[in-house]
């Protein structure tokens, strides 16, 4: 469920690096299961800077807020504009047509400090989260 | 909003679709007093379309809605952290006496002695109810009592030359009412993380506290119904490191009579008349969220008080008052149910308040627990936090199990909060609920987790019983459609 070329944040964000060396970045699969029905969301400007595993905008769904972060420090390039005028994107294709920012990051070697897929489920499994289909 | 096809046409029409050009709801008598302009041309609307019905239209119209509503007076209302007990009649007869409800706001203090002297008595039961120094009733609710207490924080470490402290320390588990009145006041807020107990985290408390942290917000038993032994050890270290501490009194029904926040170390506490004092919630009326203090903030607290000088009453500001929060006590009627509910209970009857809201809420968990999950295996206080999860993976959710409630004639209980607990059912029976009424309740919870096993769309689809269906709540709040508009 968790496709295996995406880095992963503890705090349940995706990236994804580009051919073209940009990275996207979206929230897991996981995160929208949680969240439910996702309704707003509240996302930083093209050209904004974001660091690492700060807060970068809010989520907003039928349930709860919960605060965005970065999984990398980087520029803003894209927003994707339209799943802010759909937000069902994300819980319908989180990793597809649902991704939230394009980055340029500042530094590639701060991926280490995110999980494979591998890591990110064995983390889920460890939170006794239950097993999605 | 969606209707169902039960709903039939008449009954979906609106106020603005009954109207009929010519009819009147109200007489409107002969003019006796000279005329007098109202505000310039250029600030008034050419045309205002309103409704016109008759009275009885309209009266039916709203009587109609009436019965499609559910409250504390239809049934029970098991709606964790809001403490819906049942609101006896008398208060209302109370807050009805021409000398109280015929109060204006600009009365004179001297012909208003007797709601004043209410007032000063009051702040002095709760002021006693929280082992605190001081009081001030001039929050209007719980979440205005957030803030007049975040504020006071702020006024108090600067007044010391203390303000670089500007972050407060909240438990993951907090009433989300909690950051954003801290936010509000303009602090930054970091979030403490809860042990496997669902106690807030001792060591990472300490690891947090430093010469930032301007208070430490923690609502006492916590948000999952559970007592925090070690409470009185965690003020302690935020008293060491400067900060002052905050208790949100949401949940002051569990201990009303037997523990005194003052006495464990709280520096500043609300209260929602409206949950605890039995006064009525939200679409029953105003709330009212007083903040009691210890002695040291008591010059901080907003204005008016109520003070007494010579045995007169009169409303006063404390000497360096974070200000007014409203302009008038317009909830005014909310303090006199509160009194009439303490004068009437009296000191034991509170302590049997919180004694029978503790035994209701452990015999919903003990009941409960083998058919629905128990995130945290303990006794709790005056409200059971369950979890769905078990039904999940039958793709049954809290959600489901809510609407599906609806169908045996109850209140649904709070869903998805604390947020720390997954698929969460929040339940709070109250004091004021008969042991049939919660043999009944239990009945329903037991049944639906047998029919979450044999037929999930049952409930998936719920409620079948109402006269309108399951409503799109995402579509809701994504596309909200709020206005009347002609069609």
């Amino acid at each position: 469920m968790h496709p295996q070329n995406c880095y992963y944040s503890k705090e349940h964000e995706w990236l994804k690096l580009e051919r073209d060396g940009t990275a996207l970045v979206g929230i897991t699969h996981y995160a929208q299961d949680q969240l439910g029905d996702v309704v707003f969301l509240a996302l930083p400007s093209v050209g904004a800077r974001l660091q690492q595993f700060q807060k970068l905008g809010e989520i907003e769904s039928v349930k709860a807020v919960s605060g965005l972060f970065s999984p990398a420090s980087g520029q803003v390039l894209e927003v994707n504009q339209q799943v802010l005028d759909k937000p069902e994107l994300v819980n319908k294709e989180p990793y597809v047509r649902g991704w939230l920012l394009r980055l340029r990051l500042d530094d590639p070697g701060e991926l280490k400090r995110l999980l494979s897929a591998q890591a990110y489920e064995d983390l889920l499994a460890g939170m006794g989260a239950p097993h999605t289909p | 909003m969606m209707f169902a096809e039960k709903a039939s046409p008449s009954q979906r029409q609106l106020l603005m679709d009954r109207s009929r050009p010519g009819r009147r709801a109200a007489t409107v008598p002969r003019r006796d007093v000279p005329a007098a302009p109202l505000h310039p041309v250029r600030w008034r609307r050419a045309s205002l379309p309103l409704p016109e019905v008759s009275e009885g239209e309209l009266v039916r119209y709203f009587v109609a809605l009436s019965q499609r509503n559910y409250g504390v007076d239809s049934g029970f209302y098991p709606l964790g952290s809001c403490t819906m007990k049942y609101n006896p009649k008398w208060h209302d007869e109370m807050a009805a006496l021409p000398g109280f409800a015929q109060l204006h706001p600009l009365q004179e203090e001297e012909s208003a002695q007797g709601a004043l002297r209410l007032m000063h008595d009051l702040q002095g039961y709760l002021a006693d109810v929280t082992g605190l120094e001081a009081v001030s009733l001039c929050p209007a609710a719980g979440a205005g009592g957030e803030l007049a207490g975040m504020l006071m924080i702020r006024a108090y470490h600067r007044a010391r030359r203390d303000a670089q402290r500007a972050q407060v320390l909240i438990p993951d588990s907090a009433h989300g009412t909690n950051p954003a009145s801290a936010a509000m006041a303009g602090f930054e807020v970091a979030h403490v993380p809860s042990d496997s107990d669902g106690n807030t985290d001792l060591e990472a408390l300490r690891g947090m506290l430093s010469g930032r942290t301007a208070a430490f917000m923690v609502t006492m038993p916590n948000t999952l119904g559970l007592f925090e032994p070690r409470i009185a050890a965690a003020c302690r270290l935020v008293h060491e490191a400067g900060g002052l501490v905050y208790g949100d009194g949401a949940n002051l029904n569990a201990i009303l009579g037997r523990a005194k926040l003052g006495e464990l170390g709280f520096d500043i506490v609300h209260m929602n008349l409206h949950k605890t004092f039995s006064t009525p919630h939200g679409g029953g009326g105003p709330g009212a969220g007083p903040v009691a203090v210890a002695r040291r903030l008591a010059p901080y607290l907003p204005e008016p008080q109520v003070a007494r000088q010579g045995g007169v009453y009169h409303l006063a500001r404390p000497r360096r008052s974070i200000g007014r929060l409203t302009a008038f006590h317009g909830n005014f009627g909310v303090l006199v149910r509160a009194w009439a509910y303490i004068r009437l209970m009296g000191a034991v009857g509170l302590r049997q308040v919180s004694e029978n809201a503790v035994i209701n809420a452990n015999y919903l968990r003990v009941q409960l627990k083998d058919a629905y999950q128990l995130p945290y295996d303990r006794p709790c206080m005056h409200e059971v936090v369950l979890s769905a999860s078990r039904q999940r993976a039958k793709g049954v959710r809290a959600l489901d199990i809510a609407k599906r409630l609806i169908d045996y004639g109850f209140h649904p209980p709070t869903m998805y909060f604390p947020l720390i607990v997954p698929e969460a059912l929040m339940i709070e029976p109250t004091e004021t609920e008969s042991k049939e009424t919660l043999d009944a309740f239990i009945a329903a919870l037991l049944a639906m987790a047998q029919e979450a096993e044999e037929n999930p769309q049952l409930l998936q689809e719920a409620p079948h019983h109402t006269p309108i269906s399951r409503l799109d709540e995402a579509k809701a709040a994504r596309q909200p459609d709020l206005r009347w508009r002609p069609r």
